[in-house]
């Protein structure tokens, strides 16, 4: 048996998953901020991960990198351990921690439905299987994120006066929307916030083409009629935003499927648009494992560890710190 | 129905009024009759079904979805309509009916069809499409629009006054063919009768001394008890009289001897109270009649009820609602000269200055009352909250110090957050006991705060309800503390609030029971 601790500690190899405090060693699933910190000793992750660490954080932002590509393994110790595309954003994993008679696999945070810019989600088979459930709860059924750009377009053409200001996460949110933007054929240009051109030039140099980006600065522009502009959420009510003048707010995330929560961040236009599973995403996702053991990290785990008990299965909510429900926003 | 769904859809997801504004008159230019008059029905809150409640989908969703995964959804989501919208799978495609034949059909239905005919709607329709749909049975709309911005709305889309759709709004009918047409100078303004149907009232501005009345001569104004009741109108004429309250509502058989007696030809507006002989008792004895709708003969004789008028709409047929306060001061002066029990004459209170007033509201040992009125000697009765008009000046609240003991989900607006809050204070026993709950007070930072501090501190859970570690001791406000027989700490507070949250204050400072009783009561 393989022992690892709620904190996501695996003690046999003295090496913690995502933790929040500087560690002698980590192994990374992604780039967000809640799963990455700076200041571990030695940093085992994907490249694209460790890439973005740098950008993030700086050349220092650890000691040591060891990446390893999706499907390749590395034994420490007992223990081989191994990377699967989660499909949540460039370069992120799940961990199977594997011997001969034990698999554990931690997904980290995961989406399953196929999203063409990103390695497809691959469901590994484990004993253990330590998931997230940020939305976690049935009434998370998400829409082809194709069906949420349009509905965005089509307003955009019925309100050319307008400017469109997208929330959008930093890191892979901002990227995803743009590229979906120019797979519905928007070619016009984008505009992005200061805090995401490095992010968005790292994964244009994957070969993820987002366009022509622009960087939001009135000495760049005056007139952002009928333009989208792609923001982080928080600069969405930020002194910011109030340079551009009528202004749509329109936000991409899972909570968005609330109307009363869009309502409360006096979001215009909700695009539910997720980087995370939905409820059968989830629920399947656990079926198909196999596992015998659940545990739950981070987010609604009551109904989740509901329906894995009702379903046979043993769940237990470890209630991670630091990344609340809030996490994403 | 997609047309209504798409415009509940854009209002609620809209901030500004001139933006709602224009939404709604669109809705109503580009849809046609009977249809948009069955949405200003279900906008303004007058669409009723007898036999479709909210529990009726309540049980829907539980054939289709686990009972605890649906507390736990609607705990999340915060709304009934929404929460049931989303875990409903749509079936196959198709399109909700129109608005008016929905409604038809739903009213034709015998009671066996209409589970089957609901059940088939909601497979074939959209999430937003189910969502307003569901909306329609489950009471308020909680969609940020409220009565008078859908008035207002029709007032900018016909071009007229808001105080003209006012007037005539409770004598109009479903689904409004007549409202329309006039709005769209096809036909002329709708005929009601005055005695027909319940006027909008005119209400007061909380007083703020430094900014309303300060620089004002206290002669220009006319003062009056706050009772501590019910706002009533009274409507009698020829064949009757029928009571309504504040929002509208017919209360008349509620209070069968009071509109027994009354007879003559008006409409007035005063506050109904518990008592006889003009000697009103406190708004708990109230209560104990408000709890009846249709009370026995005995028990109106053990309780009984009269009212103090103060304003006059109608009289004799005649209009005085545009005379001055003074005016129709004058009328019921005339008139109570002569006629008595049940209703009397509230009576004015003569002053010099404003300091004067401000003793008076706090003083209530030979009147029960909640503070004064100032009104305007020269304002006209109009409908709504007119500035400048017409001020309350509540008494001062009170104030205790509490515990946080556990918290709930609010709705609504505020769904997601721990908004819900119930306090107690240590007994004799030194056992903490539940004294109260309030839901307001805090601004949207301290609630942040609040709403922090419940998740991370949470020790128990029942149900929806979080018990909390009893550390975070709160000021609140209150108008009111009498005894209860309800609450184990046997006394009851109205109308409480928080009025700071005391994040350093150790709990052990706080006032026992016995303190607070004997402050407040005794």
């Amino acid at each position: 048996m393989i022992s690892i601790d709620n904190k996501l500690y695996i003690r046999d190899i003295d090496t913690y998953i995502d933790p929040f405090f500087p560690v002698e060693r980590a192994i990374i699933t992604h780039g967000h901020a809640d799963h990455a910190r700076a200041g571990h000793k030695h940093v085992l992750c994907t490249p694209e991960t460790s890439e973005i660490m740098k950008i993030r954080y700086g050349e220092k932002c650890a000691s040591s990198f060891q990446t390893i590509k999706y499907g390749h393994s590395v034994k420490i110790g007992k223990i081989s351990v191994t990377f699967y595309p989660a499909a949540h954003i460039l370069g992120s994993a799940q961990v199977l921690l594997e011997t001969a008679k034990h698999r554990i696999v931690v997904t980290g945070d995961y989406k399953t439905i196929l999203d063409r810019h990103l390695d497809p989600f691959e469901v590994v088979p484990c004993d253990l299987l330590i998931t997230e459930a940020t939305f976690g709860l049935p009434i998370f059924k998400f829409n082809k994120p194709e069906m949420e750009i349009d509905r965005l377009l089509d307003n955009i053409s019925k309100n050319r006066e307008n400017t469109f200001l997208i929330g959008a996460y930093s890191l892979g949110k901002a990227q995803r929307i743009i590229w979906l933007l120019r797979e519905a054929g928007f070619s016009d240009d984008i505009f992005v916030h200061g805090s995401m051109d490095k992010l968005c030039d790292f994964y244009q140099s994957k070969g993820i083409k987002l366009g022509t980006l622009r960087k939001a600065t009135l000495d760049n522009k005056k007139d952002f009629k009928g333009k989208i502009i792609v923001a982080p959420p928080s600069a969405l009510k930020d002194r910011w935003s109030r340079r551009f003048e009528n202004i749509t707010r329109c936000y991409a995330s899972g909570w968005m499927q609330v109307k009363q929560r869009a309502k409360q961040s006096q979001i215009e236009i909700p695009l539910v648009i997720s980087d995370h599973s939905d409820w059968n995403e989830l629920t399947n996702t656990i079926k198909q494992t196999g596992a015998e053991n659940v545990w739950i990290t981070h987010g609604r785990e009551d109904a989740l560890k509901y329906w894995c008990e009702k379903n046979g299965i043993q769940a237990e909510p470890l209630s991670l710190q630091h990344r609340d429900e809030t996490s994403e926003l | 129905m997609k047309a209504f769904s798409n415009l509940l859809s854009d209002l609620i997801l809209t901030s500004s009024r001139n933006r709602k504004l224009s939404l709604l008159e669109q809705y109503f230019s580009s849809t046609p009759d009977p249809d948009r008059g069955y949405a200003l029905a279900a906008l303004t809150g007058s669409l009723n079904f007898k036999n479709i409640k909210s529990s009726f989908f309540k049980e829907l969703i539980k054939e289709k979805q686990d009972e605890h995964l649906f507390d736990l959804s609607y705990d999340y989501v915060g709304d009934l309509a929404e929460t049931i919208s989303l875990l409903w799978d749509q079936e196959k495609g198709g399109n909700m009916p129109r608005l008016s034949s929905l409604f038809e059909n739903l009213k034709k239905a015998k009671t066996d069809e209409l589970k089957n005919y609901i059940i088939n709607i909601l497979n074939i329709s959209t999430a937003d499409q189910r969502w307003a749909f569901i909306k329609l049975f489950t009471g308020s709309l909680r969609i940020g629009v409220s009565s008078r911005l859908v008035k207002q709305a029709l007032a900018n889309y016909g071009n007229v006054g808001l105080e003209e759709i006012e007037k005539i709004w409770h004598g109009l009918h479903f689904p409004y063919i007549n409202l329309f047409y006039w709005l769209e100078n096809k036909g002329c303004k709708p005929k009601i009768s005055i005695y027909d149907i319940f006027h909008p009232m005119m209400l007061a501005h909380p007083l703020v001394m430094e900014k309303d009345l300060v620089a004002a001569n206290p002669k220009d104004f006319v003062a009056e008890y706050k009772w501590d009741g019910i706002r009533v109108q009274v409507v009698s004429h020829g064949e009757g009289c029928r009571l309504y309250s504040r929002t509208g509502d017919e209360v008349s058989k509620s209070f069968p001897e009071i509109i027994k007696t009354i007879r003559g030809n008006f409409v007035l507006d005063g506050e109904l109270l518990a008592g006889i002989n003009n000697e009103p008792k406190t708004f708990n004895d109230l209560q104990q009649r408000l709890n009846k709708k249709t009370p026995s003969e005995k028990f109106i004789k053990t309780n009984p009820c009269f009212i103090k008028v103060y304003d006059v709409l109608f009289f004799n047929g005649d209009d005085l609602r545009d005379k001055t306060l003074i005016e129709r001061k004058k009328v019921l002066n005339s008139y109570f000269r002569t006629n008595r029990s049940p209703m009397f004459l509230s009576e004015t209170i003569e002053f010099k200055d404003w300091r004067f007033l401000d003793k008076i509201r706090d003083i209530s040992d030979k009147q029960i009352h909640e503070g004064v009125m100032i009104k305007s000697v020269s304002s006209p009765y109009i409908a709504g909250r007119p500035r400048g008009k017409w001020f309350k000046w509540k008494r001062n609240p009170k104030n205790v110090d509490a515990i946080i003991m556990y918290a709930q989900r609010g709705h609504g607006k505020r769904s997601s957050f721990y908004s819900d809050y119930t306090f107690g204070v240590f007994n004799k026993e030194k056992e903490l006991v539940p004294i109260g709950k309030a839901y307001s007070g805090f601004t949207y930072e301290e609630l942040n705060r609040l709403d922090k501090f419940v998740r991370s501190k949470t020790i128990n859970r029942f149900g929806p309800v979080r018990e909390v570690e009893k550390t975070l001791v709160v000021e609140i406000a209150f108008d009111e503390m009498s005894l209860s027989k309800r609450h184990k700490s046997g006394i009851a507070l109205r109308f409480p609030r928080f009025k700071r949250i005391r994040w350093d204050k150790p709990t052990n400072e706080v006032e026992t029971l016995e303190q607070i009783r004997k402050s407040f009561l005794e």
